[in-house]
């Protein structure tokens, strides 16, 4: 195994029952890379952090964390994890101070002896350090959450949908965070629905069925889209949805806020023509412009090529 | 016609303000996006809208009920659905359906009725003897929403009805919520998904208790010089 690799799987699969969660799931992370699952619930991700934190024991396969295997070495490689589970890890109870020391504590160490890597995150909570961590707004809630994690100073730092029902204001800002601490060198792996969040990640693996349906960085997802892609925009966005899913040359046409995105299935047709449809339909205030595709969009697309060919 | 009426809401934990003197109102059919931070008050403001909490003071109407005296009223002439309350997931569908039919006192035969117009709806009609919790999320969501609405109330309360949900669904959710709008029910959504604000008729921005900003989405982008919602935002939360 390659030094620079952090975390490696091969061939994993996880049941439950019969409902398969992880099907034969293979990548490596490398040192010091922020890498993002992104998926919709269901995906298989919590499954999946699991077993890279020792949690949970694969049905099939070898998960390796820093050359660690995650069922035999258990013990050796809790001491280099961080983990921040999707639902809340702190003890309501104690306050902000207490659950860092908590924490510290478990690994034998003291909030002091790690303090400069917690600092920027932590000092923006310590004004409120003898505040019970129940009182705690959502958003100083994740960044205690974050600081306990980070307390004993891991070599990776896991984290379950930590922007989950988070605003777009502390979601921003909680990214912003992950970024500055990815310069300490650390190995960061995050979970989110959200695909606008895959921008900030070094590479992304796209989830959907216990499967990783593309891996790569965030630009290359986007540059594999394949198809020329047109956000469309007139004065009734309803309308124009089903408009543009009756125009024959339609091959997708998904609602973006105001914008429809549109994909055809003869791409010889030009814009021009599109408009004359339109216009012809009745629209007003047309606008159409050819645009690169989201990861969004992307993941879209593979969704509906894999169920095709698992209708065939 | 207005189906919700709020003047000056006000509302305290103790020495904390929830709402601080909330002014806005809603039209009949209307989609309404209700945003804000996390914190900013919107939990609060929905609870008192359902019925299950007082205001401090205020005029509250909802559906034309007033929350003081009313709030069983109220209850019966609303819907609600949140990402986290949803159905059963040990009963079948068929069952959650003549579960919250009864809940809200609908005949029989007025259940099946609708039960079957609304599976139609959703093309789930060969799943209703299906257990709830052997369905996709997408489906399980969809579902939950046709239940929120099987009394045809005058308006339904979605709590973030989208979060977790794969993107493809998440579209077909809010096509359904136009239809169900088309139909005359009003919808009252809370989203973090900015791309959605972009589909309310209306949306009102909560930071710290207050309504900061209110107006149709373009109007919004106009005034905060913002490419779209999201940047609206995060100008007003910055502020």
């Amino acid at each position: 195994m390659s030094a620079n690799i952090s975390i490696q799987a091969a061939n994993i699969t996880k049941r439950y029952g019969d409902k398969t969660a992880l099907d034969d799931i293979s990548f490596d992370i490398a040192k010091g890379e922020l890498f993002g699952f992104i998926g919709p619930d269901g995906a298989g991700k919590t499954t999946l952090f699991r077993i890279i934190t020792t949690l949970l024991k694969p049905g099939n396969g070898i998960m390796t964390v820093e050359g660690l295997d995650t069922v035999k070495d258990y013990i050796k490689l809790r001491k280099i994890l961080g983990y921040m589970p999707g639902r809340f890890s702190l003890y309501q109870d104690l306050t902000v101070e207490e659950n860092l020391k908590f924490f510290a504590g478990i690994f034998k160490t003291t909030p002091e002896a790690n303090y400069e890597l917690v600092k920027d995150i932590y000092s923006q909570i310590e004004p409120f350090k003898d505040r019970k961590a129940g009182k705690l707004s959502g958003g100083m809630k994740q960044k205690l959450a974050l600081s306990c994690a980070l307390i004993h100073k891991p070599e990776v730092l896991v984290l379950d949908e930590p922007t989950t029902g988070v605003d777009a204001v502390s979601r921003i800002e909680f990214w912003e965070m992950l970024g500055r601490l990815r310069r300490s060198g650390i190995t960061i792996v995050v979970s989110t629905p959200y695909m606008d969040e895959a921008s900030r990640c070094d590479r992304v693996a796209l989830m959907q069925n216990g499967k990783i349906m593309s891996i790569d960085t965030p630009e290359a997802i986007r540059n594999n889209y394949g198809r020329d892609l047109f956000a469309v925009k007139t004065d009734d966005t309803y309308r124009l949805l089903s408009d543009l899913r009756q125009y024959k040359p339609t091959r997708t046409a998904f609602p973006f806020g105001e914008h429809i995105h549109v994909s055809l299935a003869d791409e010889s047709v030009k814009t021009a023509e599109i408009i004359s449809y339109l216009e012809a339909a009745g629209h007003s205030n047309i606008h159409i412009s050819k645009i690169e595709p989201s990861v969004e969009d992307c993941f879209m697309e593979m969704m509906s090529t894999e169920s095709s060919t698992r209708e065939k | 016609m207005k189906i919700i009426e709020v003047e000056n809401l006000v509302k305290k934990f103790g020495s904390f303000v929830a709402n601080d003197h909330l002014t806005f109102s809603v039209d009949e059919g209307e989609i309404y996006g209700f945003l804000g931070a996390n914190g900013a008050g919107k939990t609060t403001a929905m609870k008192i809208l359902c019925g299950l909490s007082a205001p401090t003071s205020g005029k509250v109407m909802v559906a034309g009920y007033d929350v003081y005296r009313q709030s069983e009223m109220i209850k019966k002439r609303i819907g609600y659905m949140s990402q986290r309350f949803s159905l059963f997931e040990d009963l079948s569908v068929w069952e959650n359906f003549q579960f919250f039919g009864g809940i809200y006192g609908l005949a029989p035969a007025k259940i099946r009725e609708r039960t079957t117009e609304l599976l139609g709806r959703l093309g789930l009609e060969s799943e209703k003897n299906q257990i709830l919790g052997s369905l996709p999320l997408g489906w399980k969501q969809k579902l939950a929403f046709s239940v929120a609405i099987i009394h045809r109330p005058s308006i339904v309360f979605l709590d973030e009805p989208t979060g977790g949900v794969d993107p493809i669904t998440r579209r077909q959710f809010w096509e359904i919520i136009y239809e169900t709008a088309n139909q005359g029910i009003t919808v009252f959504v809370t989203t973090h998904y900015m791309d959605e604000a972009e589909y309310c008729r209306r949306v009102s921005i909560m930071a710290d208790g207050k309504i900061v900003a209110l107006d149709t989405p373009s109007n919004l982008k106009d005034k905060y010089n913002a490419a779209n919602i999201e940047e609206v935002f995060l100008k007003i939360a910055r502020n």
